[in-house]
């Protein structure tokens, strides 16, 4: 600060900043990469000006003062300008001078980013790093009763199903009498959960697609893909390659006007719909499209204008009841691909989440439920929303499940849950311990944009700046200088990589538990938790 | 491991045939429990074929309990068959003041009754007796069926056998099934000892179902007040058949179909295809897991085998027209038929079922890739 500088009440030091940039004058080239790449422009350069004084011992040199300057990088602490921890500084740097390092206390940050009376927004995940999921081991080892399998030789039948299955009885008379059957669909219970065209780059989206499209037609996974609310390529529209696609319906209908007028035009059936009440990182809040990413493409593809903001509404506006959102809605999108396609709700996870499943369990029409933990990534929140809306997973999915096993109905409508899935990186050990409560499947964005695409965010806010389209590794930006760092095939390549991960992972926990002829779902005396409260409430063995 | 024997027969056979033919296999079993199936009796149970009999075990008090409750109903004992026991037990067996084997003559009020209601009423008397007992332990009840008698107990079976002097009481039967242990998965219990038996239907199982919790789950939630006990993760195979054979009136090889699905590869180019593929959907609830040889009886006397997808566990089927056996280990066969064509002895693998229908004229041996017997 300058001797004259004026200091008001949102004047911040370096100090007061969550994220403080480290930088080695030693070691610095000046090549400028750092302050090119950064993101939110925190760093830039630097004119340091020093001055000198040389005192000799004796008194026949009198002092002198000497002026010099230098050149470096200077970090910014206007609110607008603070570093989010990105760290890609670091990774363009030629010589490792420049780092960002958490500041190890509270940081004076938060109080001042509502500048202009606007609360912040981002992308990201609830800010907790902790997590239930993973403190569920898998306790029941098959080894003498019955012996372990083997997970490289046995074979394993993982897949699972999405679409309404009908009771066996129900099933065998409208197949005798020739009657409707809902579709039902056999896919891999890891499905891409929505993430939209707009909110992902280009080059991520056709690199998902890519990878999913090689999972399915190379390594004969039935891998399932959710376009979130965005629309949908119309290439994609009429190509083989969308039986492979869920198409997600959500409150803004964005997109749905392509999509609507492509299905004359349709090769092939899409894999399901899914229609998005509401969303785990912000439930009861809309979707969000911050105009910096509604390019001339984006608008196209989801018929608005370009560079506006698009807030979906928090709910679907032409429905007032849950009688006509969900039956009604589902029934007209089952109409509109002549009842080939399952249809499906996604809510966020909510204490009230039973009422809409007791609704579905007496619609016909209704193919499954997919419900979003609080641990649910975005693209665009309200940060309050993100910290502190919504209901765990856990116990919202085990809840419901054992619900439908009261009625009898359990996996006749295949519950898929999400929301925090993978968020230490557990991906398999998540997934199988959500599947053994009693999930069909699960759902799963945030882990896939981590492990494709080398998404940099975290739940100790690092990053997290998807809702401007900055975002440095050009997964969620529209602007082309950005997405063009990620290379499509090279997504594709990991995506196949950590789905055959996963393969394996989770083959490496069934074997053990001696399964292998179906998914394990409702396996519930295979886990175990060291917390007896969550025992007690999931209806898990406690274990010390 | 559970070791299993059985045998169906032209001629009645004393059970302890079996349980010689389960110590013939005792290295692969720990001696510490039996479980006895027998129908289609002979001995002083021929002449009375359509009186249900009461199997189980009873205290003096718990006997009490039951001649009241029967007098209650109307149920006058028809037939009862004392097993006479030395002071002491076996080393491991415990003390029982009564096991029980006693024939009824049905209710006066019960003669009118279709067959099927006084099936359904004889369910419920066991039920109830059951529950009876249960605060106690003062009556346990394996069975309230015509023409099938269960014994269960603890300790070596050969040893149990020759305590309860079987031989000299006259039990014979054309079917008979037995097994060699006491359920260990879980807690003990009598009642998670096999031979299973549930409305005419009876099986036992070697191995264990990890599958388990999701099919009892399921099997709970039909409404049938039939599907209780799981104190064994085996109960639920006849449970299954039962549901697969009532419920939904399917033949036995769609059991098969229904425990152990085929991969949709070779689902795909079956000639029942979509009728497959929606019993693997809707009944996906009930797919097995885990090692498991499943030995089974159905209504009709017709016995079977049946493995797991990849047939974990051990299985053999021979002998001649008029009397095959259905063993863990051809060392079991081979004390209770020896005189058998060994070359025509039958292992059925992984897809397969074998089965002997009432007439026991041959082993009938269906595939997974076969069509179904009938449609259904």
């Amino acid at each position: 600060m300058s001797a004259n500088g004026q200091i008001i009440p949102s004047s911040l030091s370096i100090s007061d900043l969550p994220w403080q940039i480290r930088w080695d004058q030693d070691k610095c080239t000046l090549c400028g990469s750092c302050t090119a790449v950064c993101p939110v422009n925190a760093i830039e350069l630097g004119v340091f000006r020093k001055r000198e004084i040389t005192a000799g011992l004796g008194l026949a040199e009198k002092p002198s003062s000497s002026q010099s300057i230098r050149y470096g990088i200077r970090q910014r602490t206007s609110p607008a300008y603070a570093c989010v921890g990105c760290a890609m500084c670091s990774m363009v740097c030629p010589n490792d001078a420049i780092s960002p390092v958490r500041n190890d206390g509270s940081d004076k940050l938060r109080y001042h980013i509502n500048q202009g009376g606007q609360p912040r927004s981002r992308g990201g995940r609830r800010n907790d790093p902790s997590g239930l999921l993973d403190q569920i081991k898998f306790i029941r080892i098959s080894m003498l009763t019955d012996p372990a399998l083997d997970a490289g030789r046995h074979t394993f039948d993982v897949n699972t199903l999405l679409g309404r299955v009908l009771e066996p009885r129900d099933a065998l008379k409208h197949q005798r009498e020739h009657g409707w059957m809902p579709p039902v669909r056999e896919i891999y219970p890891l499905v891409i959960g929505g993430m939209s065209f707009g909110a992902l780059s280009p080059t991520m989206w056709e690199g998902l697609q890519m990878g999913v499209a090689y999972l399915n037609e190379e390594m004969g996974m039935p891998v399932r893909i959710c376009t979130g609310e965005g629309g949908c390529p119309p290439r994609l529209l009429r190509s083989r390659f969308l039986k492979y696609v869920i198409l997600q319906i959500a409150s803004g209908y964005f997109g749905w006007d392509e999509i609507i007028h492509a299905i004359p035009e349709m090769k092939e059936d899409p894999c399901a719909i899914e229609i998005k009440y509401g969303q785990g990182a912000k439930p009861g809040d809309g979707g969000l499209l911050m105009w910096h990413k509604v390019n001339r493409l984006i608008a196209a593809i989801r018929g608005v204008p370009e560079r506006v903001s698009l807030p979906s509404p928090p709910t679907h506006q032409t429905q007032y009841s849950i009688e006509e959102s969900v039956a009604k809605m589902i029934q007209s999108m089952s109409m509109a691909w002549g009842f080939r396609v399952p249809v499906y709700p996604k809510i966020s996870a909510t204490s009230t989440s039973l009422a809409v499943l007791n609704n579905l369990t007496r619609n016909p029409y209704a193919a499954g439920l997919a419900i979003d933990g609080e641990d649910g990534g975005t693209g665009a929140a309200y940060n309050v929303s993100m910290n502190h809306m919504g209901h765990p997973i856990a116990s919202n999915l085990r809840d419901c499940y054992l619900n439908l096993v009261k009625v009898g109905k359990q996996n006749e409508i295949p519950l898929f849950a999400g929301g925090g899935v993978g968020k230490n990186g557990n991906l398999a050990a998540n997934a199988a311990a959500l599947i053994m409560m009693g999930a069909s499947g699960v759902q799963t964005g945030k882990y896939i944009m981590q492990a494709a695409a080398g998404c940099l965010g975290s739940e100790q806010d690092r990053c997290n700046i998807c809702n401007i389209g900055l975002c440095p590794k050009g997964i969620a930006s529209q602007d082309p200088r950005i997405y063009r760092r990620l290379d499509a095939e090279k997504v594709a390549e990991r995506v196949v990589d950590l789905y055959l991960a996963f393969d394996m992972e989770l083959r490496k926990i069934l074997a053990p538990l001696g399964r292998s002829t179906s998914l394990p779902i409702g396996m519930s005396d295979a886990l175990g938790i060291n917390d007896y409260h969550a025992a007690e409430r999931l209806g898990i063995r406690y274990v010390v | 491991m559970c070791r299993l024997f059985a045998v169906t027969s032209d001629t009645p056979l004393s059970p302890m045939k079996a349980l010689e033919a389960l110590d013939a296999m005792r290295e692969g079993h720990d001696g510490s429990g039996v479980g006895l199936f027998m129908r289609d009796l002979g001995g002083p149970f021929a002449a009375i074929k359509g009186a249900p009999i009461l199997s189980g075990i009873f205290t003096d008090a718990g006997l009490k309990k039951l001649d009241t409750l029967m007098m209650d109903i109307g149920f006058m004992t028809k037939y009862r068959m004392g097993i006479q026991l030395p002071e002491t037990p076996p080393a491991g067996t415990p003390p029982r003041d009564i096991y029980l084997i006693r024939a009824y003559d049905y209710p006066r009020t019960w003669e009118n009754l279709a067959e099927e209601e006084k099936h359904r009423r004889l369910l419920k008397v066991r039920l109830q007796l059951r529950e009876m007992g249960e605060a106690e332990g003062d009556m346990i009840v394996f069975s309230f069926w015509p023409d099938v008698i269960m014994i269960k107990e603890i300790g070596d079976p050969l040893t149990v056998g020759r305590y309860m002097d079987l031989d000299r009481h006259g039990i014979t039967a054309r079917i008979i099934m037995a097994q060699g242990r006491q359920n260990t998965n879980y807690a003990i219990n009598l009642y998670a000892c096999h031979p299973f038996f549930l409305e005419g239907f009876a099986t036992m199982t070697n191995g264990e179902n990890t599958a388990f919790i999701p099919v009892k789950e399921f099997l709970e939630s039909r409404g049938f007040d039939g599907y209780i006990g799981f104190q064994s993760d085996s109960e639920v195979f006849v449970h299954i058949l039962h549901y697969i054979s009532t419920f939904l009136d399917l033949p036995l090889d769609a059991y098969k179909h229904i425990i152990t699905p085929l991969p949709d590869e070779a689902l795909n180019s079956h000639a029942d295809a979509s009728v497959l593929r929606i019993l693997k959907q809707s009944c996906r609830r009930l797919i097995i897991d885990g090692p498991n040889c499943i030995i089974g009886n159905l209504p009709d006397g017709t016995l079977f085998m049946a493995q797991d997808s990849k047939k974990l566990r051990p299985g053999i089927v021979g002998g001649k027209p008029g009397v095959w056996a259905f063993s863990s280990e051809v060392c079991g066969l081979d004390t209770v038929i020896p005189d058998r064509d060994k070359s025509k002895d039958f292992q059925p693998m992984h897809l397969d079922m074998a089965m002997v229908g009432p007439d026991r004229k041959e082993v009938k041996v269906c595939r997974q890739t076969d069509r179904l017997s009938r449609q259904a």
